[in-house]
């Protein structure tokens, strides 16, 4: 971690664990303890796919809530503080400063996640004494929803780089729930007759990120075990959506004056 | 003489104002300038001027409309010239999540060096600014005195060259002020360039081999302070004490300001040996005469005057 993007991801790390991001963790920890003694009283059988799916569901949600709400302040708090003014006297590039904010915040969501992992293998431990073999999909389905929270990292990042904070939450938040429904929009496009309509439909499935794939939560859940060409495919489409958006948002940020 | 340490060419930016209708708003008119190795060089001007706007350009933090620059021959566009630059910007906030130590550790991390180099590096800049006790306290915590001095450590925690500071006595108090004059000072005995920009032109004078003079945007002299001011003599100062039961003399009474005990007057030169006379002729005590001449802050001030009376010519504010 000596290069420049390192040190930058190093110390955006500290920052967030410095403003007490992850006291998160201590609402997703009371959450599965409670949840772990009510499923206990109210359900037979069932009470490990509750835990699961309770557990990689806030997972999910704190991860995104932590993504966009940092994500869209890496860049605009730095300049609104001024901060950046003495880091980019220093021989560091704009795309270096970018790389290392996206790759500090990512680290902070990593550490984040791995911890509400433990939690959730704790509170699934207590409620059925065991862990099987199918577990293994809960870990899949973690892993796809930190490629995920990368993508929305990478997002949120792109649009700080241009738009006020709030303005950066509308977009990354309006393209997430685009993501979610992208395969929707192409079936839409698939029935229309209009051709613009079609082609309208077809650039936006391709342009948009397409986070369906990424939930395995139900198949982890139901301990279906998942394919390995889908891990696969989903980093690779990952790896490759995050670096072409923080092309994008080195384009827009190297030209852009500081005020 | 040898490369210039900056060299500044025809450096042109013009904001975009307004929200519907853009208009283009000229911050900096075509500057050129240099600055040669080893100068401690003053960057005055009233506010919006067009100092923090020159800095900011040669940091690459804004983007020039037209000319260049280049730091020890390198274009400011190159990011190798930022080894050898070090910078201090206005009114500087750090992350205040860090300690003093902390914060010059990460910025000498960006140099690459390794562990206990850093650790040498910061402990030394840190007893170089007088904050060797304040290392671990969180900035939070900082005076904007010790926040200041924490930003000139951090703009010469890689023994840069040439040291750009903006405004570095801005809002400080008297003791602040005079430990970042020495710090200047120590810079300049070590060889360093040092280009500060300034408002306080007392601390220009006392610190400055050479300034430049800026105002709407565009350079109105450079010089030594000496020098860009005229040597002309303005008037001549008087300090004296009237015996007790004595009068003033008539020709003075309507000038002579009273001060304590003591009174001071001024005169045109060619006045001086008549005054002197009445003096005399009514027994005062001379304490002191001294010729005055225009200052820097006097020559600034008429270069505002001017500038004001030529964008509002009297005849226009009538109308």
């Amino acid at each position: 971690m000596s290069t420049i993007p390192g040190v930058v991801a190093i110390n955006t790390f500290r920052e967030a664990v410095r403003d007490r991001v992850l006291y998160n963790l201590i609402f997703f920890a009371l959450m599965m303890i409670s949840a772990s003694i009510l499923v206990g009283e109210i359900s037979i059988g069932i009470s490990r796919l509750v835990i699961i799916n309770l557990g990689l569901s806030a997972i999910s949600i704190f991860g995104l809530i932590m993504a966009i709400f940092i994500g869209v302040g890496l860049v605009s708090k730095e300049i609104e503080k001024r901060t950046l003014y003495t880091l980019l006297s220093k021989p560091v590039r704009r795309w270096e400063f970018l790389v290392g904010k996206f790759g500090g915040l990512l680290l902070t969501l990593t550490v984040n996640t791995a911890l509400m992992t433990l939690g959730l293998a704790a509170a699934l431990f207590y409620v059925s004494g065991n862990f099987l073999r199918a577990d293994v999909s809960i870990l899949v389905a973690v892993y796809f929803i930190l490629l995920e929270l990368a993508l929305v990292t990478a997002l949120a990042l792109f649009f700080s780089c241009f738009s006020s904070p709030m303005l950066s939450t509308l977009f990354t938040l309006g393209i997430y729930v685009a993501g979610i429904f992208s395969k929707d929009i192409r079936d839409i496009g698939i029935l229309t007759l209009n051709p613009v309509m079609q082609a309208a439909a077809r650039v936006l499935y391709y342009v948009l990120p397409n986070f369906h794939n990424f939930n395995a939560i139900t198949a982890a859940a139901h301990g279906e075990s998942i394919p390995v060409s889908l891990i696969w495919q989903n980093t690779a489409y990952a790896g490759l959506y995050v670096a072409l958006v923080l092309i994008g948002a080195s384009a827009v940020f190297s030209g852009r004056n500081l005020k | 003489m040898g490369t210039p340490a900056i060299e500044i060419e025809g450096l042109t930016k013009d904001y975009a104002v307004g929200f519907w209708r853009k208009r283009m708003r000229r911050s900096l008119d075509n500057l050129t300038l240099q600055v040669q190795e080893g100068e401690a060089f003053g960057f005055l001007g009233p506010n919006g001027a067009g100092k923090t706007t020159t800095l900011k350009l040669l940091m690459s933090l804004i983007f020039p409309t037209a000319g260049t620059a280049r730091v020890r021959g390198r274009s400011i566009d190159n990011v190798r010239m930022h080894r050898e630059i070090g910078y201090l910007p206005e009114q500087p906030y750090f992350y205040d999540y860090l300690t003093a130590r902390e914060l010059l550790d990460y910025y000498a991390r960006l140099f690459g060096y390794p562990a206990i180099e850093r650790r040498q590096r910061v402990t030394r800049f840190l007893e170089h600014v007088g904050l060797a006790d304040a290392g671990d306290v969180q900035l939070r915590k900082f005076s904007k005195g010790m926040l200041q001095r924490v930003g000139i450590a951090q703009a010469i925690i890689h023994d840069p060259q040439v040291v750009f500071l903006d405004e570095p006595m801005s809002g400080l108090d008297p003791v602040g002020r005079r430990e970042v004059r020495d710090i200047i000072l120590d810079l300049k005995r070590q060889g360093r360039t040092v280009f500060f920009s300034t408002h306080i032109l007392s601390d220009a004078e006392m610190l400055c081999d050479r300034v430049a003079v800026l105002l709407g945007g565009k350079l109105q002299g450079v010089g030594a302070p000496g020098e860009i001011v005229s040597m002309e003599v303005y008037g001549m100062e008087i300090f004296f004490e009237m015996r007790a039961g004595s009068s003033l003399p008539t020709a003075l009474a309507g000038h002579a300001a009273r001060i304590g005990e003591r009174y001071r007057v001024e005169v045109q030169e060619e006045q001086l040996y008549s005054a002197l006379e009445q003096l005399r002729s009514c027994e005062a005590r001379i304490l002191s005469v001294t010729p005055r001449r225009p200052t820097l802050e006097d020559y600034f001030l008429k270069l505002v005057a001017r500038d004001k009376a030529a964008a509002h010519p009297a005849g226009e504010s009538a109308r």
